[in-house]
């Protein structure tokens, strides 16, 4: 189904997923989560007006024209396209009931790229080419004390 | 009141449950309760849902499909019995998620199945005293109901939002007077700490439910100057899909008129989103000059009762997607997928 440059690329998408210290919100790294909401809850990213693009996640320097970039925050299109897509049935850590779950590598156009998980979609409809929309959904709760982590999956559209 | 409703939003989860298969564990006659309540199934909350999620679905398509600047929302009040928090308000989290602007009023509002709708009377007075530009109010709840309960059959997800403003050439549906009947009757009713809400049995009938709406309604036609024949459409609160019907006919109006603002008998009881889903499932469908009873019920108990006028506004600002073509939309889980996702199982 995924070529091999594909599947190298959702690799270390989902390796960097992994990484993500965010995920669970825990209390020392709430700063962190805090400062992340916008991007989670709106897909804020930037944008350099300078050369016209977007980045996601937020950029604070454009590698194109470094000192001379003009970085603004910008929302990043919601709606989108699958370019490459995994069924999760081991899932990660705080992901373990959830499965099986859909990961995507979702294209929303301007250059701007992102995994995320899809839901409420058919197994039907989930596809290379499917449009999604981004949604507002529950990432991890964590414990039954903690923070609650809130953020964006998208969903298959017709 | 120079004010009304100038945007609104309805969120459902796409998981159902049918009457007959919660029946089915409890080993009871399902098609005669689906029969006896009116309810053929309902929508179910996923897993990673909350009555914040719902809320802020809600909101959004009110923002959006509406054009309304959530920057200008002066005011956000969300009602729910079931908070994902305790102590930490959602409404602070859908307004970061619509982007509102940060000079903003909001809270959390708790009076079982009505918080919506009095977040609707709180936002009437802020914008008639232009305190602020436009409010938004939303009911959200993803209802718990103890296995085995009769709330079992009933008890469902969703979430309705409502913008008030008052400028004239955005209003599709003034409100014309709106007020309130408030009693302490403890009919149904969630200690701190406790997981499910117990309830009086049939005491929830007639001295909560129908005094409380027919109170409510009659004291309301009898300030506004109308009367029974004058409305178009009405909305009751719906704990199940025979109380308003029976409430209509006490108030002398034709059961049918209700059947617009019914969700409960494919949605289930969504407690504070019920009335607000039912008057956005009206506002879907209702024509300028069309006038609306809208009476919510919480327990505890009181009702607010609101007499609305649909404006020609209604024919260019309309929802992208009716109420009624929302709940098609669906997949059917059965119990052990419910309660799994309800997160029911201990270990969960
Ligand atoms: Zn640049």
């Amino acid at each position: 189904m995924l070529g091999e440059a594909e599947q190298q690329r959702l690799f270390i998408f989902i390796k960097k997923c992994e990484d993500l210290e965010g995920i669970f919100m825990p209390y020392n790294a709430l700063p962190l989560n805090w400062r992340k909401f916008p991007e989670r809850y709106n897909l804020e990213g930037s944008y350099c007006e300078t050369c016209d693009t977007y980045y996601f996640p937020a950029r604070v320097l454009c590698h194109k024209c470094r000192r001379k970039g003009k970085i603004v925050t910008k929302e990043m299109p919601r709606i989108g396209t699958i370019i490459s897509y995994t069924k999760v049935h081991v899932g990660l850590k705080g992901f373990e009931h959830e499965t099986p779950y859909y990961l995507a590598l979702v294209d929303l156009g301007k250059g701007v790229k992102l995994l995320t998980q899809i839901v409420d979609s058919d197994d039907s409809k989930v596809k290379v080419g499917a449009k999604v929309k981004k949604i507002f959904r529950k990432i991890n709760e964590g414990s039954k004390i903690g923070p609650i982590s809130y953020g964006y999956k998208f969903k298959v559209i017709k | 009141m120079e004010s009304g409703i100038v945007a609104y939003g309805v969120q459902i989860p796409k998981r159902r449950i049918k009457v007959e298969e919660i029946a089915r564990v409890w080993e009871k006659n399902g098609k005669h309760i689906s029969k006896a309540i009116n309810v053929q199934e309902k929508a179910v909350a996923a897993f990673d849902e909350d009555s914040c999620t719902l809320a802020v679905e809600a909101a959004r398509k009110a923002i959006l499909d509406f054009n309304i600047d959530a920057k200008k929302l002066g005011a956000i009040y969300v009602g729910s019995e079931s908070k994902p928090y305790a102590v930490k308000p959602t409404a602070s989290i859908v307004a970061a998620a619509l982007g509102a602007n940060t000079r903003l009023m909001a809270a959390d509002l708790e009076f079982a199945c009505k918080a919506g709708t009095a977040g609707i009377q709180m936002c009437l007075g802020l914008v008639n005293s232009s305190m602020i530009e436009y409010g938004l109010s939303i009911g959200s709840d993803t209802a718990q109901g103890r296995p085995n309960d009769a709330l079992e059959f009933t008890a469902g997800s969703g979430a309705g939002a409502i913008i008030v403003g008052n400028k004239k050439d955005e209003i599709i549906a003034q409100i014309n007077h709106t007020v309130s009947f408030t009693t302490d009757t403890p009919d149904f009713w969630r200690r701190p700490h406790a997981e499910f809400p117990e309830h009086g049995g049939r005491f929830t009938g007639e001295p909560a439910y129908f005094k409380h709406i027919i109170s409510a309604a009659k004291l309301l036609m009898q300030e506004a100057g109308t009367n029974a024949d004058d409305y178009n459409y009405a909305v009751f609160h719906q704990p199940n899909g025979k109380f308003p019907l029976n409430a209509a006919k006490i108030l002398g109006i034709d059961p049918k008129k209700v059947e617009q603002g019914l969700l409960t008998p494919y949605i289930g009881n969504t407690y504070s989103g019920a009335t607000m889903i039912g008057l956005c499932s009206v506002l879907d469908k209702a024509e300028p000059g069309d006038r609306i009873l809208a009476v919510s019920f919480g327990s505890g108990a009181g009702s607010d009762a609101f007499d609305i006028t649909v404006t020609k506004n209604i024919i260019k600002r309309k929802a992208k997607k009716a109420v009624f073509d929302m709940i098609k939309e669906k997949e059917y889980v059965d119990y052990a997928l419910y309660i799994k996702h309800r997160r029911k199982i201990k270990s969960l």
